[in-house]
């Protein structure tokens, strides 16, 4: 479930510095052409110019493919979460609500989802994904596991948690070495959390 | 708690999924995976339409050509003298035919372009045959089949009717 050269996708969030390098670079891919399928997020923007890429995380049990009703959504021997397939896809954007990370993104004017898939015309003949190319500052890497760690200080996880749901993806991101798991879980009304690193808190920029 | 649950059903996501699943996978390598039962099927399936597709294109022109082919009086057997020859043009002012009355007085007519390239045919007296000069083509008299030369094919033959001395060119055989 990974790529042959050991090569894994790291998103070091801490790193970006929002130049929308990869966007572009991700625009001028041949297979789609002036679409990117990153997205670039702003964080607290009131009070921040912290930016995040996103990318597709590729869940090892994916969301978005257990919603289609029109089986469009596959997954490579690699682990890899591929885009809709067009003659299937329905556009129904069923994914669309279903991806707990907001990636797949319904395109009206082909009536299709569209989501990133790693570049796997790149990567599954060992080229890097445009994005990871292009970033100036290593947000976007794509290495090896021993390679992050030896240059970065976090350690690289890929295990989330969304309420009630443990998601493990493929791709990695870089946290404070304490992290083990990334919580996501939304608060209900009347309960706060005070977990440093949860992430609904940091989104609503208290 | 939810954690513990998870991890309390192991093959929890085994038994969650649902037999319709294995129909529509997600891996992509299953989903491409194609079994010997329906290889064999696209196999059958698709020798059986090819088959019968070679049956409809040998068949539908026979059940659509007219059988109403034109009666057209071609002059008297008495002009056309035993071992010669004559020109005309059945069933449509297009086709080139020819006629020969061979020396036992009985009459043939044969379309005379060449199966080959589509030269003139003409009468060999002497050999008492079907000649086309282009490439020394050679039918039968008998039964417009080609026995030397390039051409492969029969030449198409007109059926003749004679009513008292008038000859009628009635159809064509091809």
């Amino acid at each position: 479930m990974s790529f042959a050269n050991g090569m894994e996708f790291f998103i070091d969030h801490s790193r970006c510095i929002g130049c929308e390098a990869c966007v572009q670079a991700c625009e001028e891919c041949d297979t789609h052409r002036g679409i990117s399928m990153i997205h670039l997020e702003t964080i607290m923007r009131a009070d921040s110019v912290q930016t995040a890429p996103q990318v597709c995380m590729h869940c090892e049990d994916p969301i978005c493919a257990q919603v289609c009703p029109a089986d469009a959504i596959k997954k490579t021997e690699e682990g890899v979460v591929l885009s809709s397939l067009k003659p299937r896809c329905i556009g129904c954007s069923n994914c669309v609500l279903a991806c707990p990370f907001g990636v797949p993104k319904y395109r009206a004017e082909i009536n299709q989802m569209m989501k990133c898939d790693m570049c796997y015309d790149r990567t599954s003949i060992g080229k890097r994904p445009m994005c990871a190319t292009v970033c100036p500052s290593g947000a976007l890497t794509f290495t090896t596991r021993e390679q992050i760690e030896r240059t970065r200080q976090g350690s690289a996880i890929r295990e989330w948690m969304f309420g009630g749901e443990v998601v493990k993806t493929k791709v990695n991101v870089l946290v404070p070495r304490s992290v083990q798991r990334l919580d996501v879980t939304v608060e209900r009304p009347g309960e706060t959390r005070t977990d440093e690193y949860d992430v609904a808190n940091l989104l609503k920029g208290d | 708690m939810a954690e513990e649950t998870l991890k309390g059903c192991s093959d929890c996501a085994k038994k969650k999924a649902a037999r319709w699943r294995e129909d529509f996978p997600i891996d992509w390598e299953a989903d491409n995976y194609i079994t010997r039962r329906e290889m064999v099927k696209y196999l059958a399936l698709g020798s059986l339409t090819i088959a019968g597709a070679n049956f409809l294109l040998a068949g539908v022109p026979h059940l659509l050509a007219s059988p109403q082919m034109p009666r057209v009086k071609l002059g008297s057997l008495s002009d056309l003298a035993p071992g010669s020859s004559a020109l005309f043009r059945y069933p449509t002012p297009d086709d080139p035919c020819i006629a020969v009355r061979k020396p036992d007085g009985s009459l043939v007519a044969y379309s005379s372009v060449c199966t080959h390239l589509s030269c003139a045919v003409i009468h060999d007296r002497q050999q008492n045959t079907l000649f086309c000069p282009c490439h020394n083509g050679y039918f039968t008299l008998n039964e417009g089949r080609p026995y030397a030369g390039p051409p492969n094919r029969p030449l198409p033959r007109i059926r003749l009717e004679q009513q008292g001395d008038e000859i009628y060119a009635v159809g064509v055989e091809v």
